[in-house]
């Protein structure tokens, strides 16, 4: 087979930070690879899975993911796992006590942290993992940085038998730069696993005589990074301010401050205190630019180094050169260069459904539905909580909806004593950290009715297959999970699932308005795929008569981004009460014809759109 | 440009408008000449309607991979308002290349926002030059949307610091390479949008004298 890269040795490639590290793994001779979709780190696998004479895999969840990787590399191989940063919070119950086994096979896990938050719930730091695991955390600032530090690290991680953390953020793993690449080099594997109890299986006695071995490590790794290519000084004639600096920031601090010199932290965990001390010695003052936590300051204080760091840059977000700059000129006393260019204030734009998405029914019928709590998750429909459907209520971490939902049934106040409690859910989620909260709600007789959008892929993350879509990585048959037997089997009364399509308004709101009278867990599952799979199928598009419009404004309701409105009038209704109408009309180069808008129009106004005379019909 | 001679350009839109492969083209071109390159965008959850921006920096070494505000040497908008959005990130007095199209949003439909009445008339307010025509219209009129994005592509290739033939050269091969039966079409919405830049500089200048 051949590679999708056939780049021979030395050629230089346009690659992003999530291809160098995909091309790197591969050259280093990996084995397997598994990840768990999530911006910003979703095309490393996506990559990966492209290449020949590796196995690589879709996981259901991050700990999974990492498991398999763990599991290669107890076998001898080299092993890559890859994750958002979020990922790590549940894959950490893994790497805790992984630190304590180490590795046969080299194993790196990158780790995307989203500084800047282009797509997360929250902002964290994955280089606190180095500290807390007590395993090494090289940070890349670009592309070609990614790919050498790949290679080092899976070299490192069969040097030291530790695995180790490659974090990077979005601005390395989505950003393109021009990288020299290599060939792939076989990594041999002669002794597979080998059967050693006091290793492999930690138990508390076990685990014991392995923690001082760990701190052993700790000390080699120091002396590993104090003498580290990878932790350079660039030096400058303006001594006023050296910079220790890492990730991203480490091409923005060169950037903004050419002449001053500054300190590379590659590899950054354990922190080489000592080569930083020296280099503090030769400048007026240090100052860490490091995103997000002041980490490396931190340590640096404790180690009794003066350094500036947090007390004078932003503890949240990039720290890119119109950050840096005022920040140090203030430190130095010098006059602040004036923000000329502010932005001008234009509407937002903030993320919609897909035109047709299958979730627009949903919400739209929720939002008709009355005294609900809806307790929902991490997905695309998490845009429900947004206009015009305002119907979802809480968010907090993938599989959360579940236990939250039953959290506020039983701690219900007085106020609450009517409402009812839903959960919404995407395929993914559940299946990544949702069917154990599920199983949570059957056991404790919770009363909550379940939303489960099967979609049949992992619809926010661009639509990679999950094990509801029946096939994987590479897009080959597989075996799909069978959503009303799995859930019947966690003890949901047969009586109480219903699949339904989310097309069909009327169903839709039946059976969701019955549910939530029930006084146990009933789960509605919805059947139609996210348009942006091969399942989803177009159908013939829709346009409004202009005449029949009586501007009610229901099927703007539906959310669909390809309904405009064109004009917006008061009018006064026979009851006296004033109303505004709002006229639309379809964008018909769009619309896919899935019927959503057409139930709720009264007056018949929107009709498949006339091949012969489209400019009549979608007309301004 | 600037002293360590990088040139940056700014292209932005929405999801959908082929914003990401204009700058893929330019960064090809760029890299044909022998430059260092950096490009990045901000896209999170672009496929669903989010504004798109996306940097391209070129010179002899390219460092941090982002345009400063009030730095872009150029700013090319597939979309009005987003002109107006991100001109402020233009060097003063910069050159806006605008396609007229109007995209509104769910936000504006909904009566929570408004559209901005004159978005180029804002613009040019700030200080800045623009140059507008409707790429859409000139694709639709070659017979297809999607050619959109060479036509933007092509109202850039006289303000780019190497010869037009390059930008040329990269789109044909990248479409010879995908799609070959797109290679003619590509090739004449390039030349529509060259020749629409230069209509749109030319009414400016007969506006002004
Ligand atoms: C722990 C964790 N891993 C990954 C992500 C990234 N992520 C956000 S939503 C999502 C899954 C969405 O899929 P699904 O539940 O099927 O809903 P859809 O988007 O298809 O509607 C993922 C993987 C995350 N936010 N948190
Ligand atoms: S990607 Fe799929 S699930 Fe997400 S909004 Fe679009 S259609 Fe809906
Ligand atoms: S639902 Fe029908 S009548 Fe009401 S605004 Fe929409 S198209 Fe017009
Ligand atoms: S039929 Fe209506 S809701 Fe469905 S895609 Fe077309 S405009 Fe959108």
């Amino acid at each position: 087979m051949a590679s999708v890269m056939p780049a021979p040795s030395q050629s230089r490639l346009f690659l992003s930070g999530n291809e160098a590290v995909a091309r790197a793994v591969w050259e280093s001779g990996c084995k397997v690879a598994a990840a768990y979709p999530g911006t910003p780190s979703t095309e490393m696998l996506e990559v990966l899975s492209t290449y020949p004479d590796i196995y690589t895999e879709w996981s259901v969840n991050e700990k999974v993911s990492l498991e398999v990787a763990i599991g290669a590399a107890f076998a001898g191989s080299r092993a890559f796992c890859a994750m958002k940063h979020v990922g790590m919070n549940v894959a950490s119950d893994a790497l805790m006590t992984l630190t304590l086994t180490g590795v046969i096979g080299g194993l790196v896990i990158a780790i995307a942290d989203d500084v800047g938050l282009s797509s997360s719930q929250n902002e964290q730091d994955s280089r606190f993992w180095g500290r807390f695991a007590h395993v090494p955390v090289f940070e890349p600032s670009d592309s070609q940085e990614a790919y050498e530090m790949t290679k080092l690290a899976f070299d490192f991680s069969e040097k030291h038998q530790v695995p180790v953390i490659l974090r990077m953020t979005t601005r390395i793993n989505h950003v393109k730069a021009l990288v020299t690449v290599g060939e792939r080099m076989p990594h041999d594997n002669p002794g597979g696993f080998k059967k050693d109890p006091a290793r492999w299986v930690m138990t508390p006695a076990g685990a014991g005589r392995r923690i001082p071995l760990m701190f052993e490590r700790d000390a080699i790794l120091l002396a590993e990074a104090e003498s580290s290519p990878l932790n350079v000084v660039e030096s400058g004639s303006d001594r006023r301010v050296g910079f220790v600096a890492s990730g991203p920031a480490w091409m923005h601090v060169r950037e903004a401050f050419p002449a001053m010199p500054a300190l590379k932290l590659g590899f950054s965990c354990p922190v080489p205190v000592e080569k930083i001390r020296a280099f503090a010695k030769t400048v007026e003052r240090l100052v860490v630019v490091e995103e997000v936590e002041p980490l490396v300051e931190k340590e640096l204080k404790a180690a009794g180094i003066a350094c500036h760091g947090k007390d004078i840059l932003p503890k949240q977000g990039e720290l890119a050169p119109n950050v840096l700059k005022p920040a140090i000129a203030r430190l130095l006393g010098e006059p602040v260069p004036e923000n000329l260019a502010k932005p001008a204030p234009v509407f937002p734009r903030p993320p919609t459904m897909c035109v047709a998405c299958p979730h627009l029914g949903v919400y739209y019928t929720l939002s008709q539905i009355k005294n609900l709590t809806i307790s929902g998750d991490i997905g695309c429909y998490t845009l429900g909580a947004g206009h015009p459907w305002n119907a979802l209520d809480t968010t907090i971490s993938m599989g959360a909806s579940m236990g939250i939902a039953l959290g506020l049934d039983k701690g219900r106040g007085e106020a609450d004593k009517d409402k009812r409690i839903l959960a919404v859910i995407g395929d993914s989620t559940f299946l990544h950290m949702g069917m154990q909260g599920l199983l949570d709600i059957v056991y404790n007789r919770g009363n909550v009715t379940v939303l489960l959008l099967d979609n049949r892929a992992v619809g926010m993350t661009g639509g990679q297959p999950d094990p509801g879509s029946g096939r994987d990585i590479h897009g080959e048959p597989a075996p799909r999970v069978d959503f009303a037997k799995l859930v019947e089997a966690l003890g949901v009364k047969k009586e109480r699932i219903h699949v339904v399509d989310p097309y069909q308004l009327p169903v839709l709101f039946k059976t969701i308005r019955e549910e939530i009278k029930v006084p146990e867990v009933s789960v509605i599952i919805t059947d139609q795929p996210c348009v942006l799979i091969d399942d989803y199928k177009k159908q013939k598009p829709y346009a409004v008569i202009d005449e029949k419009c009586t501007g009610c404004g229901n099927c703007v309701e539906v959310g669909c981004p390809a309904i405009h409105v064109t004009r917006r009038e008061k009018a006064v209704k026979p009851s006296g009460k004033e109303v505004e109408l709002q006229f639309v009309r379809i964008e018909t180069s769009v619309c896919t014809g899935c019927g959503l808008c057409v139930q709720p129009c009264a007056p018949e106004a929107i009709v498949h759109a006339d091949p012969r005379q489209p400019m009549r019909l979608v007309k301004h | 440009m600037n002293e360590q001679n990088v040139t940056n350009i700014l292209v932005v839109g929405i999801g959908g408008q082929g914003v990401m492969t204009a700058t893929e083209i330019l960064a090809q071109a760029a890299i044909a000449l022998g430059h260092d390159v950096k490009k990045t965008e901000v896209a999170g959850m672009a496929q669903r309607g989010g504004v798109v921006s996306s940097h391209l920096r070129f010179g002899p070494k390219v460092l941090s991979p982002q345009i400063m505000p009030g730095t872009a040497d150029l700013l090319v908008a597939f979309e009005a308002a987003e002109g107006l959005r991100w001109c402020h990130m233009l060097k003063p007095g910069g050159l806006v290349l605008l396609n007229t199209a109007h995209l509104v949003p769910p936000v504006v439909d909904l009566g929570l926002y408004d559209y901005p009445a004159d978005p180029i008339a804002e613009i040019r307010a700030r200080g800045f030059e623009v140059r507008a025509f409707d790429a859409m219209k000139i694709a639709l009129e070659l017979g297809d949307v999607r050619l959109g994005n060479t036509v933007m592509l092509g109202a850039m290739a006289d303000h780019l610091p190497f010869p037009a033939e390059t930008l040329l050269d990269a789109i044909v091969k990248r479409f010879a390479a995908r799609k070959p039966q797109m290679v003619e079409l590509n090739r004449q919405a390039f030349e529509a949008g060259r020749a629409a830049e230069k209509a749109a500089a030319q009414a400016k200048e007969e506006v002004t004298a």
